[in-house]
């Protein structure tokens, strides 16, 4: 058995496949997955992602220490409340983590990592506080649920009370605390929405009560189809720690200006990006039947390749994903799957936003 | 509970085989394969005229999450494939018994049939699975 949320019980009553995700019992969806995926693109869904952890960081020098904890730069945090996206690197320059970091104040920064990388990142956060005044407070006694979806915040917003009009208000990449609620318009799907953490406790009686608003419970297979749609690294697929971010789609996370802001792996990634010819991660558009699936072998004139995501895309109705490919990869790719070569398109990702396709016809 | 008709018989990789004729068949996935699997997005069916072997990979559904081989049930020519799968594979979803059906096979070796599972012992298989 794994690891379970605080919402398992009810996601078992409530009819969910679970299965297992980074040792996690996780819903894999509700009964359809398709519908789920559609509930989000068009009206609003909901996920438990009381699986990923949250992470306080409180001290005098909690800012100097995120600056050379992070490739991206937290000093980019002005307004209290604003949220960057930022991978955690070793010295090789390989993605320890992708996270969230908010700037709550001079004094207090939250984060937000990934399920299966838990333990690996708190030790090496702490491994790198040494010697610093810091605290590290992992916050297990809070859950999470994401409400996506183009409905999803007028549905949700009820739920604030008092806190509504404040909370309808976030702009983007934004969140506070709002009595019991911290409340983020983040999320990982490509629609707007929120990621609203609270105590452990509260979480049943809210999921009850935003199904009740006629929010979509969604799992964990919507959620990869919502995410590759909107052209969002997943951690373990698209890169891991023998990877630079570099090769991963995550240049513009890495903020290598200013000079003198020394970060973990900075080193590495400057050779890297000196050496040249790095590979990178492309969007493909399969142009024949069939479904692009991630570790599939990608044919180019550069030399081969590797999807590292594949699906079939609901919204589409084709199959997308990602791949990393040699430097001068042109547009014209073949997929080997199961045996046959299949002619695929690079393209800019995301593949969707807000509902609409993005691929130029 | 998923639903396992008594008149046809079964794989335990969860093909179903339902005799039209004598020495022609009906091949399909059972209920439980597709709950298994979830929503289908693609099925790959076998070409008419091609020969298969009993055992042999022969056809391909893919859900959203994951691909997965069907087997063969039994040594024989197809004679027909379920041409409506290519515009909606979800047929195996709705109705894996009826309209989702994949192959038809006319059997070289008829007496194989008497190697399949009948849906007692299938039901057993999938009782254990989920054990």
């Amino acid at each position: 058995m794994g690891l379970k949320t605080p919402l398992h019980d009810t996601h078992v009553a409530s009819g969910a496949r679970m299965v297992d995700f980074g040792g996690w019992d996780m819903p894999v969806h509700y009964g359809s997955q398709l519908d789920e995926h559609h509930a989000v693109r068009r009206d609003a869904g909901m996920f438990d992602v009381s699986h990923m952890l949250i992470v306080d960081l409180h001290g005098s020098e909690v800012r100097d220490y995120l600056r050379h904890l992070l490739a991206n730069d937290v000093a980019k945090l002005q307004q209290p409340g604003k949220a960057l996206y930022s991978c955690m690197l070793n010295e090789a320059g390989g993605v320890i983590d992708d996270l969230i970091v908010y700037y709550l104040t001079d004094e207090h920064y939250r984060l937000i990592v990934n399920a299966g990388r838990r333990e690996a990142d708190l030790a090496w956060m702490r491994k790198q506080a040494e010697g610093r005044a810091l605290e590290i407070k992992p916050r297990t006694d809070l859950a999470m649920i994401a409400v996506q979806g183009p409905n999803a915040r007028e549905k949700a917003s009820v739920l604030l009370g008092e806190h509504a009009a404040a909370a309808l208000e976030l702009p983007g990449f934004t969140g506070t605390q709002l009595g019991d609620h911290f409340v983020a318009r983040t999320g990982y799907t490509g629609e707007d929405g929120w990621e609203i953490m609270l105590p452990a406790a509260d979480v049943t009686a809210f999921w009850q009560a935003l199904a009740a608003r006629g929010i979509e419970p969604c799992g964990l297979g919507a959620r990869d189809t919502l995410r590759l749609e909107a052209g969002m690294n997943l951690y373990g697929n698209d890169m891991d720690e023998t990877v630079s971010p570099l090769e991963s789609g995550l240049a513009w996370t890495v903020a290598l200006a200013p000079q003198e802001r020394d970060f973990v792996g900075r080193g590495a990634l400057v050779a890297q990006r000196e050496a040249g010819n790095l590979r990178k991660l492309v969007g493909l558009v399969l142009l024949e039947r069939g479904v692009l699936r991630s570790h599939q072998r990608v044919v180019t004139e550069a030399g081969e390749g590797e999807l590292t995501s594949g699906t079939f895309s609901p919204t589409l109705q084709q199959s997308i994903g990602l791949a990393r490919v040699p430097a001068g990869t042109g547009e014209q790719v073949q997929v080997d799957i199961r045996g046959r070569l299949l002619p695929a398109r690079v393209v800019k990702y995301p593949f969707v936003r807000n509902g609409k396709s993005l691929l130029a016809e | 509970m998923s639903n396992i008709p008594a008149d046809l018989k079964y794989l335990s990789s969860h093909e179903w085989v339902r005799v039209d004729a004598a020495g022609e068949v009906t091949v399909g996935i059972s209920d439980h394969a597709q709950d298994a699997l979830g929503d289908l997005v693609f099925v790959e069916v076998p070409e008419v005229g091609s020969q298969l072997s009993k055992g042999a990979a022969a056809a391909v559904v893919e859900s959203v999450k994951a691909a997965s081989d069907v087997y063969s049930p039994l040594t024989g020519e197809v004679v027909a494939v379920n041409e409506a799968l290519t515009g909606s594979p979800e047929l195996v979803n709705t109705d894996p018994y009826g309209e989702g059906w994949l192959f038809k096979l006319k059997l070289a070796a008829p007496a194989e049939l008497d190697e399949l599972l009948a849906a007692a012992a299938y039901e057993q298989v999938v009782t254990d699975a989920a054990g």
